[in-house]
């Protein structure tokens, strides 16, 4: 990577000299420790939103959940009342609960469905139009998925109940039911996410090289075996990088229940970041509200290690 | 991807069949059955936004009697109306609709102006982050580069509460400035996304241009950002369908009529919906004007965008 010849000011000294020395020495002049006054100006904006937006808020966000703060005045330091608090809070408990279930049931709805989808295009369908069409939940706004899923599974006149009873059997009250509630938010994260990630696995499945499809027919293995034998733990980065984004995106489900049933119904779908907002912006409980989120951060970074960890996600078995 | 040289036939085979669906090329119905399958998947997919057509050119009072006919039931084009405001009250309450006033004009004009702002914004000063990042060298730059990675990792929403009240103690709530400045001057996605096309981008160009005297700027600016204009295509396209869709932001900062974007008007027009029976016409008729954008660039750019995703998937 590195053959350098070290030059104080590459970019700024390069004149005539240079010109007719450097010929025919391709990168030299590239390779120097000398560009940091461009490189200041190449990334100030870049360093300015970063500070401001990401680097101050966070360690801000930290410092709020140590504090009572209400938006008027000042925030006022509690130590760790904030986190006391929470530990005693059945709303709290429930959400952590509630947003568990959710996430439990999309990842296994999500990862099954789209792995069968990647599967069957891998063996039938390449072309861009069955990848488009596949893809176009996905690039629908979470609101939009939801006020579309919130007619379709209307319990009056919604056509899934309709179909549902054409089959005969009795309605579901999707969003109005506590038991219904949290697998419907799943279901319709599952049908915005399922194509996307399908062509996450699809990629994968593509990275595949032939000749190891090749030895195993050779040593007539059959097409179930290869799978558990082979496809799946090849694909195994792709899979456990699946996890980790759906995981993560999931704990931080807010759109969806929001334009739908807003915790309701009683506390049924009151996720984690559903919980925070309301504490935060309705109830103007800045600190608590932190805290919250400094417990969300917490639990994804946990999720996170864990994944990659014990899935070894960075390691591939095909080196 | 590497072939052995013997064999040759494979080789040519390889773009249009891989080894799992050949080996089984005989059991025709297998074929079949897969496709039935994966036509059931894309029935799944498309067939909701045709329901959301359907129901926005129907009248809200024959929805419930004609509840399951494929076609729009009792056509018309009163939902699009009340949704750009060109009812009156009382035409929209006598149709369904909850009388209160709705202008997505002004929605479809917020949420252009932020995602076209931010969009330019980030693409634009992500791009020269990630020049620094891909070929200058300098003191520092793998570890200010993880530093900005990292925040990939922090939850929007732990962000989103001290970013509420830094614009809040601006002054900038409920103003577009307000709205687009933390999205403005990086994302750390696209930083990510540019940094890995300059580290694959051919030097020599820029090495004639150097060898002739010209200053990085230069070289950024009338080589660099040229040669790069498809992938910045790429990630703008992908960097404005995710603004347009953004939710959370403009809910917390952007609350009245004037600033709203699409998704919170959304979810007001939702809100707002009449005692009894909501105005499903009227609400699909706004769900779909929102999509329409984003499903015309799908249209005109389909193939680049899903032939980007798996890019930071695998590889």
């Amino acid at each position: 990577m590195t053959t350098l010849t070290k030059q104080p000011d590459p970019g700024l000294s390069a004149g005539g000299p240079q010109k007719s020395r450097k010929r025919g020495k391709p990168a030299a002049d590239f390779r120097g420790t000398g560009d940091l006054k461009t490189a200041l100006f190449f990334i100030a904006p870049a360093m300015l939103g970063f500070v401001l937006f990401y680097l101050v808020p966070t360690i801000r966000g930290i410092y709020l959940s140590f504090t009572e703060y209400s938006i008027l005045g000042d925030p006022e330091w509690i130590g760790t009342r904030n986190y006391e608090r929470i530990a005693k809070d059945p709303l709290f408990w429930n959400a952590l609960g509630v947003t568990s279930q959710y996430v439990i049931i999309n990842i296994a709805l999500q990862t099954i469905l789209a792995l069968g989808i990647a599967l069957l295009m891998h063996r039938v369908a390449k072309s861009t139009l069955v990848r488009g069409a596949l893809l176009m939940p996905y690039l629908m706004a979470n609101v939009i998925a939801a006020l579309l899923w919130f007619w379709m599974l209307d319990y009056q006149i919604g056509i899934v109940n309709q179909l549902i009873e054409w089959l005969g059997l009795p309605r579901v009250a999707f969003f109005g039911s506590e038991q219904w509630a949290i697998p419907t938010q799943a279901l319709i994260n599952t049908w915005r996410h399922m194509g996307y990630t399908a062509l996450l696995i699809f990629a994968g499945l593509q990275a595949i090289p032939n000749n190891v499809y090749e030895a195993a027919s050779i040593d007539g293995s059959k097409a179930v075996s290869t799978f558990w034998r082979i496809t799946l733990p090849l694909l195994r980065p792709v899979l456990v990088l699946v996890l980790v984004v759906t995981v993560i995106g999931s704990f931080q489900v807010f759109d969806t229940v929001a334009v739908t049933t807003a915790g309701g119904p009683v506390n049924a779908t009151r996720v984690l970041q559903f919980y925070i907002y309301q504490r935060a912006f309705n109830e103007q409980d800045f600190g608590y509200g932190s805290a919250l989120a400094v417990i969300l951060f917490l639990i994804l970074a946990l999720v996170a290690f864990i994944q990659m960890k014990f899935l070894r996600g960075n390691q591939s078995d095909l080196d | 991807m590497t072939t052995t040289a013997t064999r040759p036939a494979d080789n040519r085979r390889r773009p249009f069949l891989n080894r799992p669906s050949a080996r089984n090329r005989p059991f025709n119905w297998r074929r079949t059955i897969a496709w039935v399958l994966l036509g059931v998947a894309i029935a799944v997919s498309i067939l909701p936004f045709y329901w959301v057509l359907r129901t926005a050119l129907s009248t809200n009072g024959s929805l419930a009697a004609n509840s399951a006919s494929l076609l729009p039931a009792d056509f018309n084009l009163g939902a699009f109306k009340r949704v750009f405001g060109f009812q009156t009250a009382q035409e929209a309450i006598a149709e369904g609709g909850s009388g209160a006033s709705i202008n997505f004009w002004q929605y479809l004009w917020n949420s252009l102006l932020f995602s076209s702002i931010t969009t330019a914004g980030a693409v634009f000063f992500s791009s020269m982050a990630a020049y620094a990042f891909a070929r200058l060298r300098w003191k520092g730059r793998d570890g200010v580069f993880s530093l900005f990675l990292g925040t990939m990792l922090v939850p929007p929403i732990f962000t989103a509460l001290p970013n509420f009240l830094l614009v809040k103690n601006l002054g900038l709530l409920n103003s577009m400035l307000g709205m687009v400045l933390p999205y403005l001057f990086m994302t750390p996605f696209a930083i990510f996304f540019m940094r890995q096309f300059f580290l694959n981008m051919s030097r020599e160009v820029e090495e004639a241009a150097m060898l002739d005297g010209a200053k990085h700027w230069r070289i950024f600016f009338q080589i660099v950002m040229p040669n790069a204009a498809a992938p910045i295509a790429t990630l703008a396209l992908l960097t404005f369908m995710g603004q347009w869709n953004e939710y959370f932001w403009p809910l917390l900062v952007g609350t009245t009529e004037e600033t709203r974007v699409l998704t919170v008007g959304l979810g007001v027009f939702k809100s707002q919906a009449p005692q009894g029976a909501p105005d499903w016409s009227g609400l699909m008729a706004a769900t779909l004007v929102s999509a329409t954008p984003v499903l015309i660039l799908f249209a005109i750019f389909g193939k680049k965008i899903v032939n980007s995703i798996g890019f930071n998937g695998t590889k």
